[in-house]
Order: C-alpha cells, then structure tokens, then sequence
C-alpha cells in the first residue's frame, strides 16, 4: 500500500490534479501503531455492541432474572464473563451497556462540539460585545462542576437517557465553546486570513475553510477526551443512581450493583470497569493518533 | 494627466487606544497611475503596511477616499466590494504567515478562484493553477505540496500566484522581499517587474529598504509616522531630497565604498514620537536639525516645489536648507 501511494504521487507530479486530504490523513494515521490500536480496539467494540441483537436476546439475556445461577464465575459455559448477583450474563448486560456507553459518550460530544463551537467561533471571530456575552454565559456554566450540574439538571427533568443527554451536552458546551475561541483568536492574526478576506472570502468559509482546519488539533484531542471523560460521567450518574435505571445494564449502573458483592465476588465490578478503561483508552490513544494526522507538518 | 488607477484623498486611519486615538494614517494624499509603480518608505510603524491594507479595505478607514479610477470605492457596498477585491490584490511580507499551512501548494492558489466563482469548475480552475505556477517559476511536482516544505522564495511565489490568480489590477505589495535572502531578493523583484510588463500591473510597494524601492519604482513617497513629507519620481528624490527626514534616510543607506566610510552622516537622533494624539505642525520637528517655530505652529501640506516634485515642510523654497 506504501508503494501505492508513493506511485501514485510520483504520477500526479505531472499534471495538476488534486488529491483528497482525506487520504493523506488516512496514510499518516495509518502509521501510528498506537492510534491503530485504538481505532481497532474501538471498532471491535462498536461491532459488537451494533450486532449485540443478532446472538444476544436484551429479554432473557440481559433482564429476566436466573437467581439459581447467580456469581457464576467467569470462563464458565455459557457465560464467558460468568454472572451477577441476579444470574444475569454478565457478557451480555456490558455488551447492552456498552451500547449505551458508547453512543451516549458520542452523541454528547457531537452535540456540545457543535453548540459550544459555533458558539465559540462567534464569540472568538467577532469579538467585542458578542465575545463578552456569549463568554460570560459560558463562565457561569463552567463555574459550576460538570457533574454537579448534569445532576441539577438531571434531577428538574427527570431521570430519562434524553435528559441525561441534554444534562451532560449543556455541561460540555463551555469546553468547546472555550477550545475554539482560543484556538480561533490564535490564528486569525494570521496573514493568510487576511489573504483570504483579500478576495472576498466570506466569514463562513473564512471559519471552516482557513480557521478550523488549523484549529483542528487541539479540538480533536479534547473532543476524543471528552468522548472518554463522558462515559465516565455517565458511569458516575448512574452509579449514584441518577442515570440509567435499572434492569437497564449501564458500565456505570454494573460498578453500583455489583459494589456490594465486590469482595467475594470481584469480576463483577472489575469487569464493567475493564470496559470503562478499554473505551476510554482507545479514545484516547485514537485521539493523540488523530491530532497528529491531522499536522500535514508532521507528516515525514 | 490622465485618471489615476488609484488615488487616496486625505485618507485617514485612526486606532482606538486606551491612550487616544493612534494616528496610524494621516492625511495621506496619493495617486498611481496604471501600469507604474509607487514605493513607499518609511521607518517601522509610520503607517505604510496599514495605508495598504486601508487601500484594499482589509482595515476600514475613518475617513478620507479611496478612489479607484475615479470611484470612491470605500462608500462601496458588500457586493459592488466584492467585485473590487478581483481587481485589487495584496502579497505579503512574510512567505510563512500568509499561505494557510493545512492547504497545498494548488489549492491555496486556487482558493480566490473557488471563492470568486471565476472559473466554471475545478478542472478548469486547477488548468489555471498550473499555468499560473508556470508563470510565477514554479515547478508542477510543488502541486500537492504544502507551504512548510519549500523554502522562503518558492513560498513568496505561491504568494505572488495567488494573487494574480484573480487576474488583478493594482496589487498592494507588503515588503514582499524583506523576509527573504538577499540573493531570492533579486529573483522576486525581477519576477514582480516582469510581471508588470507583460501584464500591465499598477503596484503599491511598500518597503523600508531604499535600495529595492530605487530599483522597482517610478515614484517614491515617503512617509513620517503616518503622514506623507515628500513624493516624488524615483530618480529626482535621490537626486535630490528636500525634506530632511528624506535627507536623513538616503545618507543611511551604506554605501560600499571605502573612501566615503568617514564621511559625517546625516544621522537622525532620537525617537520617533508617539502617534497618539500628535501635536500639530511637522511630526518630525522634534528630531530635525532645521526645525524653527514655523514647524509646530500648524500642519503643512504637500507643496509643489519641481516637476511632480512634493515636500511638506516649511522650510523648503527658503533657502534654509
């Protein structure tokens, strides 16, 4: 595939003809072992998570109760990862919570990026007045703690999976909103963005076209860390028995239940807990692989 | 005479600061005619990079015209501006700063075509691409390149193509040559003057470095914090200057020649004074040898005092200096 590429450059430097950045990207990212193992390790995960319905049945799999075969130990047949204090398989109840997981930690961070930085983009390309408002909004939302305020939140509209989203979208926004900002008053001053006002680019394209993607290094960090830092929020709600309610099975629901039998019968939280790391791992390390991608500076 | 391409009256840029207004800009009246060049010189921050800028209406001035062959363009609104921008360009002084490090060599030249809708679609836009890297002598294989990989003078032509990509008028160059070595010096200058030749280019070419603006300009004026003291053609102000700020300039230029190193230069002492709130009268009173109550009493306009020849100071024509 290397030569292929290489081929394929030496060709282009014949005629002018463009060639995607995505699969420039592609072939810097590919070469970070790491971030590869990330990218695996999650895609693994989501599969799994995605077909669970195909073998695994949500009904007598993950909910209905075998009090008789209950603290089976792992390896055991039929339950790889043995069962809980219900006889519930414990494989398929992390298989089910990962699919909350996963997507919630996605969808939160999807969501508050795009929030917080278009509102960070205003705030930072405008300045002035706007700045001040749309910042000083921020302010107070950041001067409270992100899970305190998830619970505020949680605890006025209900435990709810929808209102836990809105709950920890709002306590993200100020993240993004600050990321951005930063990272757009840092390159504005830059003589190619005046090049670019030169002949008349318009502020959107200014912004998405010359300002975010130079931007884009520190906002994808934070954004696979926050991926991470979500999930972990949301195992802290639950946990605490603001989240996801049970029978529904929650990484962080798992840890709460499974507390007590936690010294005769440690798989019970190590597991859910292996699966918080292994997510929030991958992220991250998918994450580093990414920024770096990204940098056509980096690329030899 | 004929219309000018470009002319400012009484243009003015004034920055806000905590202290008072910065008088950035001043007053400055200038005219190019197509198809010439007009150097502008001056110390660091007497204006000239900020005068371009107001010109192009990347800064909005605070008052004063623009007039582009006779319009006054800064009462144009968005659109009529938009159709302006193809006729005006700018290339700048820092090859690193001015090309956006995430875009290849192709598309940061192709960018004001896509932006401006010049050109039906791509393949014909990246047809234009390549044929403007041939004209600014810029190999094919730097297509799919990006900025961080070529040196200083291989950038400033991307700089140069880029703005030509728009088939402009009047470019306003930004001490285009002052961040790169000397011997890359001599390629962009002669590639800026070829440029003009075959394509009728109007330049505004600001610089601090005297010899360069000598080589490339029809015209000269110079400029002392913010305001213009003295315009001329080329050959006649280094003939002979007549403001003493100008005076002052030319006999730092060094000179490579071993017999004249004693000789007594004309240095200038002390600092440029601040541009908030100036007093009124000459700005360069307070460093000027000659100066007398005449020079803070009011402020001086450009005078004719030869052929095309402008001065603004009260001294000149009184056989004082």
């Amino acid at each position: 595939m290397k030569k292929d590429v290489q081929a394929e450059r030496a060709v282009n430097e014949l005629e002018v003809k463009k060639r995607g950045q995505l699969s420039y990207i592609w072939f810097r990212f590919r070469k970070n072992k790491l971030a590869m193992l990330g990218l695996i390790l999650l895609a693994v995960m989501a599969l799994i998570c995605i077909t669970a319905p195909l073998y695994l049945s949500y009904e007598d799999d993950v909910v209905t109760q075998h009090v008789m075969e209950k603290f089976t130990k792992p390896f055991s047949a039929g339950h790889i990862l043995g069962t809980d204090h219900y006889g519930r398989d414990m494989f398929a109840r992390i298989v089910y919570g990962g699919r909350i997981s996963l997507t919630m930690g996605f969808a939160i961070v999807a969501l508050s990026l795009l929030i917080g930085g278009t509102i960070g983009a205003i705030a930072g390309y405008y300045g002035g007045v706007v700045d001040n408002i749309l910042m000083r909004i921020m302010d107070v939302l950041l001067a409270l703690p992100q899970i305190l305020m998830a619970m505020a939140i949680v605890a006025v509209l209900g435990t709810d999976i929808k209102n836990l989203l809105i709950a920890m979208t709002i306590a993200n926004i100020p993240k993004f909103a600050r990321i951005v900002r930063s990272a757009i008053l840092q390159i504005q001053g830059q003589e190619y963005i005046e090049a670019a006002k030169a002949c008349g680019t318009k502020d959107p394209r200014i912004i998405l076209r010359h300002i975010l993607p130079n931007a884009i290094g520190p906002i994808v960090v934070q954004a696979t860390l926050q991926i991470a830092q979500s999930i972990i929020s949301l195992a802290a709600l639950s946990f605490i028995g603001l989240g996801v309610q049970s029978p529904q099975p929650e990484w962080g629901t798992m840890l709460s239940e499974g507390k007590q039998d936690m010294m005769l019968y440690p798989f019970v939280v190590i597991e859910p807990g292996l699966a918080i790391m292994l997510a929030v791992l991958s992220f991250n390390l998918m994450g580093d692989g990414l920024r770096d991608a990204l940098d056509p500076k980096l690329k030899n | 005479m004929s219309t000018p391409l470009i002319e400012t009256r009484h243009l003015k840029k004034y920055f806000s600061t905590p202290a008072g207004p910065l008088h950035a800009v001043d007053d400055v009246s200038i005219s190019i005619q197509r198809g010439q060049t007009l150097g502008v010189v001056g110390e660091s921050g007497c204006g000239k990079s900020t005068m371009g800028r107001t010109i192009l209406r990347l800064i909005e001035a605070t008052d004063g015209e623009v007039l582009y062959n006779g319009e006054n363009i800064l009462k144009y609104n968005r659109r009529q501006m938009q159709e302006m921008r193809k006729k005006m360009q700018i290339i700048f002084q820092d090859p690193y700063s001015s090309l956006n490090p995430r875009m290849s060599v192709a598309d940061i030249i192709a960018e004001p075509m896509k932006v401006c809708k010049t050109l039906p679609d791509n393949k014909q836009i990246y047809a234009r691409v390549n044929e403007l890297m041939e004209i600014v002598g810029l190999a094919k294989r730097f297509v799919n390149a990006y900025p961080h990989e070529l040196d200083g003078g291989r950038r400033q032509r991307i700089g140069i193509a880029r703005a030509l990509a728009l088939n402009p008028e009047f470019i306003v160059c930004d001490e285009p040559v002052s961040a790169l070595d000397v011997s890359i010096q001599a390629q962009i200058l002669n590639l800026l003057m070829d440029l003009q030749d075959n394509m009728g280019l109007t330049y505004m070419f600001v610089t601090h470095d005297l010899s360069v603006v000598k080589h490339i300009s029809n015209e000269i004026a110079v400029m002392y914090l913010g305001q213009c003291v003295e315009k001329a053609p080329a050959d006649e102000l280094f003939r002979d200057p007549l403001h003493p700020y100008t005076q002052a300039l030319l006999s730092a230029v060094p000179k490579p020649s071993l017999r004249d190193r004693s000789a007594l230069q004309n240095v200038i002492k002390g600092e440029v004074s601040n541009p908030v709130n100036p007093k009124p009268g000459c700005r360069f009173a307070p460093r000027c040898a000659h100066a007398c109550e005449k020079c803070t009493c009011q402020d001086l306009e450009l005078k004719e005092c030869g052929p095309n020849h402008f001065v603004a100071c009260a001294l000149v024509n009184q056989d004082k200096i």
